[in-house]
């Protein structure tokens, strides 16, 4: 479809957001997503490695690198920091991130949060619990431009914490806190210390021999009668079942919220990163997207429960009748 | 830090009820922890905790001993109203707790601000796992002690104690969570339900058992999470607890049902100088406390005493097995045989 000018009378009023890659790619799959990604209408994207330190195809430079081939292709650049901070060599790591002075950079821990307070802007990444306004107004004092909400909160209670008509004031000069959701892909559910891929190949954490990156997916966990539950990816579990938030585009106005992630898979990336665009900025009915979706996505289908306060792994597709303009 | 010999730690005991409470004050535990009836606790289950008249009772009970009572108030205040939180904070204060275990920067920033006598200390709900996290929350609110995940091993938790300017208390002994505490929705995922957003994993309003034939399914909220033959033990079906199917194999493919148990570390955590040692399990049986209370005060005095010489004595090893219903123990992340 013909691309419309930001801001055209059809809305261009959502942001869409890459999420940082939470597998572990090769360089050259890296390259080749993120090429695509400079040419998608994702204004927004997060990089670098958040699950394991071990990781390593991509060095600190080449991120810094991508961020900057990201930035001279107009999007705005945010460099994700790793959610299980535990070793001294991991709080260098941190430390250099929060140092940087060229990108804003997402916390999610408390050692993050602390390292970047009072150093300008940066954002509150989805695993910093934020349940409340008072829990916000917390962080708000150090200056964040922008949080991710805990992927377990209803769009009600999203709503409630940072509504539109009274943000909290947060990054340069009190500017209120932007509010991000998490709304397409498996969600990261649950870090470990341990490391799940390495253990299903009976092999020591240390010496992983890096069997992640032969599942650019994740590892399909599922119940004794064969349901998709769960992903395995390293030390991190994530849902089988991809969050996906295409139905809520009313609710997600009504309720301020104007960020929506999308975290990266594997293959069909650009396809959904333009559906999104077409039903949030672009006026196309969500019903036909929602189909759609359901052909791109991972083993384990579509989920939405935690939108409306309920089991995660539920699928409900009221949201799509709700809007007047369900496909036949 | 300071270079004089390491202190005894502190023996922090669980009270899921007055009876708990009262058990494992008389069996030599330094301090008990506790919560109240509702969702502002980790623990939040049916029949369990505390009432106000309860509460106060059981601080009386334990200070008239000598023993030192905790509040636990280690969820996060809840988007359409938080108020509870900040009601038990009053509450605890008043009943003269020593101290509240907290997660949530908001309930914090309560206690610091209303209660500026209350001593805090960090929850493992916090997700704390390095000294610069727990600094943020030292710096900002004033915590004088943090409960680490179980997810460190005992070199990381040296490391981790040298650096930072608050005590350090760990798990010694009880149920054992694979994951990051606070960092984990697995719950809320298959029932709606949480530890940050409920305070319960894998609730039991959720379980369903199914006998089919000879074997019994062990469902939460319809998923499959185990199923058992007829003579083998049935575990409770918390969810990271299942057996499922990898890449066609069925196994525990994320954590095998065990138990945490250190009672052979106790030497080296008291010299890298552990404050404190937590048993968990406050929705466990009094008499569970009472046993558990009884051999881990032997074994920290026997310890404190004489390190050197310090063995595991098979009676505690038997007194732990009789409790711990035929469970296999592990070091847990301590030791790390995985790594």
């Amino acid at each position: 479809m013909t691309r419309l000018p930001q801001d055209a009378a059809t809305g261009g009023e959502f942001t869409l957001a890459v999420g940082p890659v939470t597998y572990y790619w090769t360089r050259a799959s890296l390259t080749e997503f993120y090429a695509e990604v400079a040419d998608s209408a994702a204004q927004t994207v997060y990089l670098g490695e958040t699950v394991c330190a071990r990781r390593r195809e991509m060095k600190a430079e080449d991120w810094f690198d991508l961020a900057r081939d990201l930035r001279a292709a107009g999007k705005d650049v945010v460099l994700s920091a790793q959610v299980l901070v535990e070793s001294e060599s991991d709080l260098r790591v941190l430390r250099r991130l929060a140092e940087n002075g060229e990108f804003q950079v997402e916390a999610n821990d408390a050692a993050a949060v602390r390292l970047l307070a009072g150093r300008g802007p940066f954002v509150l990444g989805p695993h910093i619990n934020i349940y409340s306004r008072d829990a916000l107004r917390e962080y708000a004092q150090l200056g964040p431009s922008r949080w991710v909400a805990p992927l377990e909160l209803s769009i009600e209670a999203v709503a409630a914490i940072n509504p539109s008509n009274d943000p909290l004031p947060g990054g340069t000069g009190g500017a209120p806190i932007e509010t991000e959701i998490f709304a397409f892909g498996r969600m990261p559910l649950a870090f470990s210390a341990r490391c799940f891929t390495a253990r299903h190949y009976h092999l020591q954490k240390d010496d992983c021999a890096f069997r992640c990156i032969e599942h650019p997916d994740g590892l399909l966990l599922s119940s004794r009668e064969g349901e998709p539950f769960l992903s395995m990816n390293g030390i991190q579990t994530q849902s089988a079942g991809t969050h996906c938030l295409i139905g809520e585009r009313e609710a997600l106005a009504r309720a301020g919220i104007r960020r929506l992630r999308l975290s990266p898979q594997a293959r069909n990336f650009a396809a959904i990163v333009r559906c999104f665009d077409e039903v949030f900025n672009r006026s196309e009915p969500a019903a036909g997207a929602a189909a759609m979706l359901a052909e791109l996505c991972l083993p384990g289908g579509l989920v939405n429960g935690y939108a409306a306060g309920r089991p995660g792994k539920d699928w409900s597709p009221v949201a799509l009748a709700g809007n007047g303009r369900v496909a036949p | 830090m300071t270079e004089q010999s390491p202190r005894k730690p502190e023996l922090v005991c669980p009270a899921g009820s007055l009876r708990a409470l009262k058990l494992a004050v008389d069996a030599g535990a330094d301090t008990v922890y506790m919560g109240m009836k509702d969702a502002t606790n980790a623990r939040n289950f049916a029949g369990l905790n505390f009432d106000a008249a309860q509460a106060r009772e059981g601080v009386e009970y334990a200070h008239r001993r000598g023993a030192k009572v905790l509040m636990a108030l280690n969820t996060y205040g809840e988007a359409r109203d938080p108020s509870p939180w900040y009601r038990a904070v009053d509450a605890a204060a008043a009943f003269g707790a020593d101290a509240l275990i907290l997660a949530d920067p908001a309930v914090m920033a309560y206690a610091r601000d209303h209660h500026p006598e209350l001593r805090l200390h960090l929850s493992v709900q916090a997700s704390a796992t390095n000294y610069e996290a727990i600094e943020f929350y030292r710096e900002r609110y004033g915590i004088q002690r943090a409960v680490l995940p179980r997810v460190l091993t005992i070199s990381q938790v040296a490391h981790l104690i040298k650096n930072s300017g608050v005590e350090i208390e760990v798990f010694g002994f009880g149920s054992l969570c694979v994951m990051v505490e606070g960092r984990c929705a697995l719950s809320s995922y298959a029932t709606g339900r949480s530890p940050n957003n409920a305070g319960v994993c894998s609730p039991a309003a959720s379980v369903r058992w199914v006998e089919k034939g000879d074997v019994v399914e062990a469902r939460l909220n319809e998923v499959l999470i185990d199923c058992f033959g007829a003579n083998e033990a049935r575990g409770y079906p918390t969810l990271c607890k299942g057996r499922f199917e990898v890449d066609g194999v069925t196994d525990y493919a994320l954590e095998e049902p065990t138990s945490l148990n250190t009672l052979s570390m106790l030497p080296e955590l008291i010299n890298i100088g552990v404050a404190a040692i937590k048993i968990e399990g406050r929705q466990r049986s009094p008499a569970y406390v009472e046993q558990v209370t009884k051999v881990w005060r032997a074994a920290i005095d026997a310890c404190a005493l004489d390190p050197g010489r310090f063995f595991v004595q098979p009676t505690w090893t038997t007194a732990l097995g009789r409790v711990a219903e035929g469970q296999q123990h592990t070091l847990g992340a301590y030791n790390r045989p995985w790594r």
